[in-house]
């Protein structure tokens, strides 16, 4: 599977996030405060809302929508809510960020 | 490095949950062990009685199994009672020998039931009601034996004579003060008690002293004997007239004791190195026997320990629930009444209803229920929050239902909804599902049951009714406190006040640095306490703290309102309510364009495109041409008007250009939570200034200003603030009063509630009477806002913040990787 070179991490915000065009939909690129980077479908297991506009600390992130806690490094819902958005194989190389476009498909 | 060895003698509720708090605080300080004098692993000893009476297994009262132990990494010492404390040393050392070192030490050794100095008092039969072996034992006594004499009619006393007389035993109850339980319920009370025991089949003899206890010539007891000379047969005696501090180990230590280890609000004894808790310790002159102020002690002492040090436990309020099955009972706080008090007094002697409010100074201060208890727990909020009860005096008796619908904050009574009725609406959990789950696991918090039935976890609006629920249920023992007391979030400890004080006395400018600062426990907050955090950052130190946008939540970062679907709402600025052809054409032009689904007027007389994406966003506030509405925000929102005087026949006031003008001094105002504004040309009050965070009213002689109106869940008219004579006075009297709002109130509470909690008295007397603090108030305000400009050209002006905007392209294609 192809590694993608999407951006620079300095273009991504501390704490924040980008969309990328991916060909089943949004995939939301997140920033953590020690500058790991995550990727997860853009959509919330509970009603779809955009994870990229969420509120993220630690290695979570907010759904803006409702407020479900989703886990960054496994794409699943913090107790007591149950649920999984999918996440994507990514890395940083050299400042850049790249990503792969098939699913690890994880979810319970 | 070696981490602090902390040791805990006694491995009971109090002891158990200071590890809880303090393992949240701190998880890796403490290398930790516990000695426990009992055989087993801390269990709820509230629920003693449920055990005695039948209804619950030792194993269902546990609270912590020995794997909980385990999994903490707490060295678990039973059946080990310690025997001395080597202070120099630093050692504690068990009756077998065992030894542990401590750097702090934690002495929770409960308390020892009262046993009466009178002859026969150490004969076989003869116990006291402590614990699960005494409860087995009398378990084991009622199947073989068939007299049972309690001594002491509290609260103890005649749970286990209950217990006893379920389990087939013939019990009387003696007591020495004239009516039961007389420290929890008054003399009437007390009798509808008694009556109700004696219709159960205990025999109770009042104002009766003790004066032996008999032996059967083998050693066991036979009859207990009267003052009055009276004998009655008995194979087993409970003592319950009372407990004392377990201070045996602690006086042989050289701590100081009165009457229990004496503590300070840190909950440290004299020596600075060990603490103490629970019913062993003495709290300005009270040594609490009941949990819940207990837990307030362990928070307390948690905090101390994980060297945090800024709680203070300064005593608790108290309330007391009977476990009899069948029998509602409660009291809470100063019921008896005393000098300076008023009582208002329900009685229905045949309908088996009693009940009291004693009420000073306007406040409740205590409550006394027997067979109607539905409303208990709401009385006991008001007594804990000092809330002034003179507006709803007049139902106050009646409980909170008399108060009308109180929306879904919960004030409906609990206890009276059935099992099968839902109370979380977003997660679908009914009232019997929250119950199962708080007996079975032993939950004291809404934390707790938060996280067991997911009941409050989402929206939270039903979290007031959870807490009714939790109170009902397990009593005085729940773990509730009015949400000025709670701590922000699970991040700190420290509530919204304590964070507003520490923020200006610090000087704290940065969202890392106040973190750092107030010991945050995790690296960047959460998403309830960061939001908080930059709001109280800004509004303490306007041009000196930096705006985080990634502490804001998505509609506050990009300036409009996100949508189910993730698109977005744009509402642009409309002062009062007041637009021309050229701003209508633009915005026709605008929704041409990007294909807007929707163009809505909104109720706060303005326009909103719905539907619109977020990477359109810029291009339809450049194409639009006007600034922000706030629509979205913690923040102004905007003022209403009608069209006063310059048309309206009936209009008094130019209250269109009053409107204009509020709006455009308010202009990017950030706020605890929204904040809206009207203005009324005349009484009609075409505007709906009455229900309006602040609502003003022209008539002929000026105008009328009101404060802490609410048209949300539950529609609430603003008070009467001031009637004032000239615009500029509005603009100075409204200006003032908001900006006391926005350095006040905590983050999320409307200016109702803030005007709930502080009270009308202080604002009046911060804004109106003091007239110098007025006009700083109003000068503080203008400084802050002059910082703000309007985001959406902000926006435009600066490229670099377009990368929250746009999309990325998947561009380039690497060779496969490792």
């Amino acid at each position: 599977m192809n590694w993608l070179n999407i951006c620079a991490l300095e273009e991504i915000n501390v704490l924040g996030s980008r969309i990328v065009d991916g060909p089943k939909g949004d995939i939301a690129i997140f920033r953590t405060s020690n500058d790991e980077v995550f990727a997860l479908d853009d959509r919330c297991p509970h009603k779809g809302g955009p994870l990229s506009q969420g509120l993220i600390y630690g290695k979570r992130v907010a759904c803006p929508l409702h407020n479900w806690q989703i886990d960054l490094e496994s794409g699943e819902a913090l107790a007591p809510d149950v649920g999984c958005a999918h996440k994507y194989p990514v890395k940083l190389e050299n400042g850049r960020v790249f990503l792969q476009l098939k699913t690890v498909t994880e979810c319970a | 490095m070696n981490k602090l060895k902390l040791v805990m003698i006694g491995n009971g509720m109090a002891g158990v949950r200071t590890l809880e708090e303090l393992l949240k605080l701190a998880p890796e300080l403490y290398d930790i062990t516990v000695f426990g004098a009992e055989p087993h692993p801390n269990y709820n000893r509230i629920l003693l009685s449920p055990v005695l009476a039948g209804e619950q297994s030792f194993e269902e009262i546990v609270l912590n199994d020995l794997s909980w132990y385990a999994d903490n990494n707490i060295r678990l010492m039973l059946n080990r009672k310690v025997v001395a404390i080597d202070r120099k040393k630093r050692i504690v050392t068990a009756e077998d020998g065992s030894t542990a070192e401590y750097d702090r030490l934690l002495i929770a050794t409960g308390s020892n039931p009262f046993i009466l100095p009178v002859p026969g008092n150490k004969l076989h039969g003869v116990i006291g009601y402590r614990d699960i072996a005494d409860t087995q034992m009398m378990i084991d006594t009622a199947k073989t034996h068939s007299h049972a004499v309690v001594i002491g009619g509290g609260l103890l006393g005649l749970e286990a004579a209950n217990g006893l007389k379920l389990r087939g035993m013939d019990v009387t109850v003696v007591h020495l003060a004239d009516w039961l339980m007389e420290r929890q319920l008054d003399k009437t009370a007390g009798k509808l008690l008694q009556t109700a025991l004696q219709e159960r089949g205990i025999h109770f003899r009042t104002n009766e002293q003790t004066e032996e206890l008999m032996d059967n010539g083998e050693g066991r007891v036979c009859a207990v004997k009267f003052k009055s000379g009276d004998v009655i047969p008995a194979d087993l005696v409970v003592m319950a007239a009372g407990i004392k501090p377990n201070t045996e180990l602690a006086e042989k230590s050289g701590i100081p004791c009165n009457r229990g280890i004496l503590v300070s609000d840190t909950l440290q004894t004299y020596d600075p190195r060990i603490y103490s808790i629970g019913e062993c310790a003495n709290h300005r002159g009270t040594a609490y026997g009941l949990v819940a102020p207990l837990f307030d002690q362990a928070k307390v002492c948690a905090n101390h320990l994980a060297q945090l040090g800024f709680a203070r436990y300064q005593g608790s309020v108290t309330s007391t629930k009977l476990k009899v099955t069948g029998i509602d009972l409660f009291s809470a706080g100063e019921f008896m009444g005393a000098e300076g008090t008023e009582t208002i007094t329900l009685s229905d002697p045949i309908g088996g209803v009693y009940k009291k409010l004693v009420i000073k100074d306007d406040i409740l201060v205590g409550a006394c229920l027997y067979g109607d208890t539905a409303d208990g727990g709401w009385y006991f909020r008001q007594v804990k929050e000092n809330a002034n009860i003179s507006q709803i005096r007049d139902h106050l008796m009646f409980g909170e239902q008399a108060l009308g619908d109180a929306g879904h904050q919960g004030q409906n009574s609990a206890a009276s909804m059935p099992d099968s009725m839902e109370v979380c609406g977003c997660n679908g959990v009914c009232k019997g599902t929250i119950v199962k789950a708080i007996q079975e696991n032993g939950l004291f918090s809404v934390d707790e049951v938060k996280k067991h039935t997911k009941a409050a976890s989402s929206c939270g609006s039903c979290a007031g009714l959870v807490e009714q629920i939790l109170i009902s249920t397990v009593g005085g023992a729940a773990d509730v406190k009015p949400k000025s007391e709670k701590a922000i979030c699970g991040c700190s400890e420290l509530n919204h006040g304590q964070i507003r004080k520490l923020i200006s006395a610090k000087h704290l400018i940065s969202m890392t640095q106040a973190m750092s600062e107030m010991g945050w426990t995790t690296p960047n907050g959460c998403s309830t306490c960061r939001p908080a955090l930059n709001y109280y950052l800004l509004s303490t130190w306007p041009g000196e703290a930096k705006d985080d946008p990634q502490s804001r939540l998505i509609n506050e970062r990009v300036h409009a309102n996100i949508q189910k679907d993730g698109t977005y709402s744009v509402v642009p600025r409309m002062c009062g309510g007041v637009t021309n052809s050229s701003e209508l054409r633009r915005i026709a032009d605008v929704a041409d364009k990007y294909k807007v689904p929707m163009v809505k007027v909104t109720g706060g007389q303005r326009i909103d495109l719905l539907g619109i994406k977020k990477d359109d966003l810029p291009g339809v506030w450049k194409d639009l041409g006007m600034a922000s509405g706030y629509a979205y925000g913690k923040s102004i929102r905007t003022v209403k008007t009608c069209v006063g005087s310059e048309f309206c026949r009936f209009g008094t006031q130019n209250s269109t250009q009053m409107g204009i003008d509020l709006e455009q001094a308010l202009s990017y105002m950030w706020s605890p939570h929204k904040v809206k504004l009207a203005v009324s040309g005349c009484p009609r009050n075409c505007a709906e200034s009455g229900i309006k965070d602040v609502g003003i009213i022209g008539v002929e002689s000026g105008w009328e200003l009101y404060i802490g109106g609410n048209g949300g869940i539950k529609t609430e008219a603003g008070e009467f603030f001031v009637k004032v004579k000239t615009a500029e006075e509005v603009m100075e009297y409204s200006l003032a009063f908001l900006q006391l709002y926005r350095v006040e109130a905590f983050y999320l509470e409307r200016t109702v509630h803030y005007l709930q909690r502080v009270g009308m008295e202080h604002i009046k007397k911060a804004v109106l009477e003091d007239e110098a603090n007025r006009k700083a108030l109003h000068a503080n305000l203008l400084f802050s806002l002059s910082f703000l400009q309007d985001p959406w050209q902000e926006q435009l002006s600066k490229p670099q913040l377009s990368k929250e905007f746009d999309r990325i392209a998947v561009v380039q294609v690497e060779g496969e990787h490792a």
